[in-house]
């Protein structure tokens, strides 16, 4: 449980430590704050009031999971899979890139994850590692959903499971369009949102929002900005 | 024009006519495409035997948008993704939102919501049988589902102003309770309007054209459903019934009863009896939610300044189109640090070429008309 590089997560604290100890930290810094975020109801008596929310115990941020399903992946594939979290009630597997593939394959065809929901990527340009690769998984027979992530540097490459789920295709081109992630094995790895010749990765974090490449604007649109 | 880069070449097909093949470029300004969609297509005669599909001329980088924004403020832009039916679209970044601070919009609320989301569902149904049947050559049902889904816009704009993108819902609840006749002009729509459908059906289900153009046309089977991550009534009309509203319930979707329609070829024409059959469903869902709005409040208690915990969620509600997806990250401030949006138009896009090959030029505007796609979302 190296818990602390994946948990530069949300810039500040580490959520670490399971048990309903939740870190308060977290909304930390205002005690001004007004917000009714039920993760202050400890602190508010009106909240608790409220319709909303009785049941206030351990909830927002992510918590340790340690369950049969996280067992049974930790049984198949031992330091591949490298923490396990469960995070609004939704559970979350953090595992070594290189067994990506693998550990996609094994999610679809024996624990029935047969239905690839999402893949997109976050950047954490301050981590180690700076990238987080997301698949969000669904399973029909199973009715629930798994979310695994893999990290990787700007220059590693992530290994592509588009060979497994037919519509990883786009959402890696895509990851590929706004992050600049290289997946490997991919078989048509081109920008699909963006035109071809375009320099940058628009949701890379130090790529801002007025950013553009204003060489490719000039030249194909024949003016100075786009803005 | 023939060397483009063009990777569906690497799809090797000898003519059978022994002729060259053709590169026909479709769009971006076709009128079929619904907006800007250009596709590609490698032509063997009039034989599809390609097809490459260009996205992106609508991009507008909502995501990147997003994470410069707060939360409450980006609540608008995401009307503007899946532009006829915006009220889904809300409804899915609230739900989200509100998963990430850990509150619940009050039981009244929620069937509101219900409410007005159903009749999104309706309308964006109607609005694509329209077109559908228009780009196949149907000229007249355009007419009637115009009619109808006018009813609904009218009942959208006396509860918030708005007809298209209405921004109906807030993060906690609602901004404005319902108006005095919300439940009679709900009532008033719907009563009548499974007669209505009956009059489409009349028009189009066994109509020989439209058995013609549309019966064994864009074949998915389910198996290729799930592979290509098909939601909505595509991989409902492949024989997979899952519903999101019954699978994982959001909103106020437990307390209501209806079926979930399902085909069995995952034709065009299976999608088509879906859809239709859909519209009666929501019709029954509205209808018994009027019978019973709870009392009470219509905004949760979620604080001007949103600050959700940091961490995560993934939430998805049934869209017109299909699954559609917020994905946000909270650091802990008023900003999300990442908002992926997971719309139901571009993966079902995706699978088009699978359909497309082996039909004739003429079926691609029935493909794409077949697959409910708004290029406002697929781009984003």
């Amino acid at each position: 449980m190296a818990n602390d590089p994946e948990e530069k997560q949300p810039s500040a604290n580490s959520p670490s430590e399971p048990s309903g100890a939740k870190p308060p930290a977290a909304g930390g810094e205002p005690v001004s704050k007004p917000p009714a975020p039920p993760a202050a109801s400890a602190a508010k008596p009106p909240a608790a009031a409220a319709p909303p929310r009785p049941p206030a115990p351990p909830k927002e941020g992510p918590v340790a999971l340690d369950n049969d399903l996280v067992k049974r992946y930790k049984e198949k594939f031992g330091p591949g899979i490298l923490e396990a979290w469960v995070d609004r009630k939704q559970a979350i597997l953090v595992v070594a890139r290189e067994l990506l593939g693998e550990i996609a394959l094994y999610s679809r065809d024996e624990e029935k994850f047969d239905w690839l929901s999402d893949l997109t990527a976050l950047d954490w340009p301050k981590r180690e590692k700076r990238f987080d690769v997301v698949l969000n998984m669904y399973s029909f027979e199973k009715n629930e959903r798994l979310r695994l992530k893999a990290q990787a540097n700007a220059d590693e490459r992530v290994p592509s499971v588009q060979g497994i789920w037919a519509t990883a295709n786009w959402m890696e081109r895509e990851v590929y369009d706004m992050f600049g992630i290289v997946f490997e094995g991919h078989p048509d790895l081109r920008r699909i949102l963006l035109p071809d010749e375009w320099q940058g990765y628009p949701l890379r974090k130090d790529y801002d929002i007025l950013t553009q490449d204003t060489a490719w604007v000039r030249e194909n649109l024949g003016i100075e900005s786009g803005q | 024009m023939a060397d483009e880069r063009i990777p569906f070449a690497t799809h090797a097909e000898s003519t059978v006519l022994g002729a060259d093949e053709i590169i026909l470029n479709m769009g971006p300004q076709h009128p079929s495409t619904h907006g800007v969609l250009r596709v590609k297509l490698r032509l063997d005669g009039e034989k599809v035997i390609g097809s490459e599909c260009v996205i992106g001329y609508l991009h507008r980088g909502v995501e990147k948008i997003a994470e410069h924004r707060t939360y409450t403020q980006f609540a608008p832009y995401v009307d503007r993704m899946d532009y006829v039916a915006a009220v889904s679209n809300g409804l899915g970044y609230c739900e989200a939102v509100e998963k990430l601070l850990g509150a619940e919009a009050p039981i009244r609320a929620r069937v509101i919501r219900v409410i007005l989301t159903e009749l999104q569902r309706i309308a964006s149904h109607l609005f694509w049988l329209g077109t559908h049947a228009l780009d196949i050559g149907a000229l007249t049902p355009l007419f009637y589902c115009l009619r109808e889904r006018e009813e609904i816009l009218k009942i959208f704009e006396k509860y918030c102003g708005a007809r298209l993108t209405t921004h109906a819902f807030r993060i906690g609840g609602l901004q404005y309770e319902a108006y005095d006749e919300l439940e009679k002009d709900v009532e008033r729509f719907c009563k009548p309007f499974d007669k209505r459908v009956d009059e489409y059906e009349s028009l189009l289900t066994e109509n020989r054209i439209w058995v013609g153009r549309t019966k064994g046309i864009g074949i998915l089977s389910a198996a290729e459903a799930i592979d290509y991550g098909a939601s909505g009534p595509v991989i409902r009309a492949s024989g997979v019934k899952w519903d999101i509203r019954k699978a994982m319930p959001y909103a106020a979707y437990d307390q209501y009863k209806f079926e979930i329609p399902t085909g069995k070829n995952g034709d065009t024409y299976d999608r088509y009896i879906v859809r239709l059959e859909e519209m009666r469903q929501s019709r029954l869902i509205c209808l018994q939610a009027i019978e019973n709005i709870p009392a009470g409040p219509i905004m949760g208690k979620v604080g001007k300044v949103l600050k959700p915990p940091p961490g995560e969620v993934y939430h998805a509600i049934e869209a017109p189109k299909g699954e559609l997806g917020y994905y946000i990250v909270s650091d802990g401030t008023t900003q999300p640090y990442r908002v992926r949006i997971r719309p139901p138009s571009l993966i079902n896009l995706e699978a088009f070429d699978k359909m497309i090959r082996g039909h004739l030029v003429a079926d691609v505007v029935a493909i794409i008309g077949t697959l409910d796609i708004v290029l406002g979302e697929v781009d984003r």
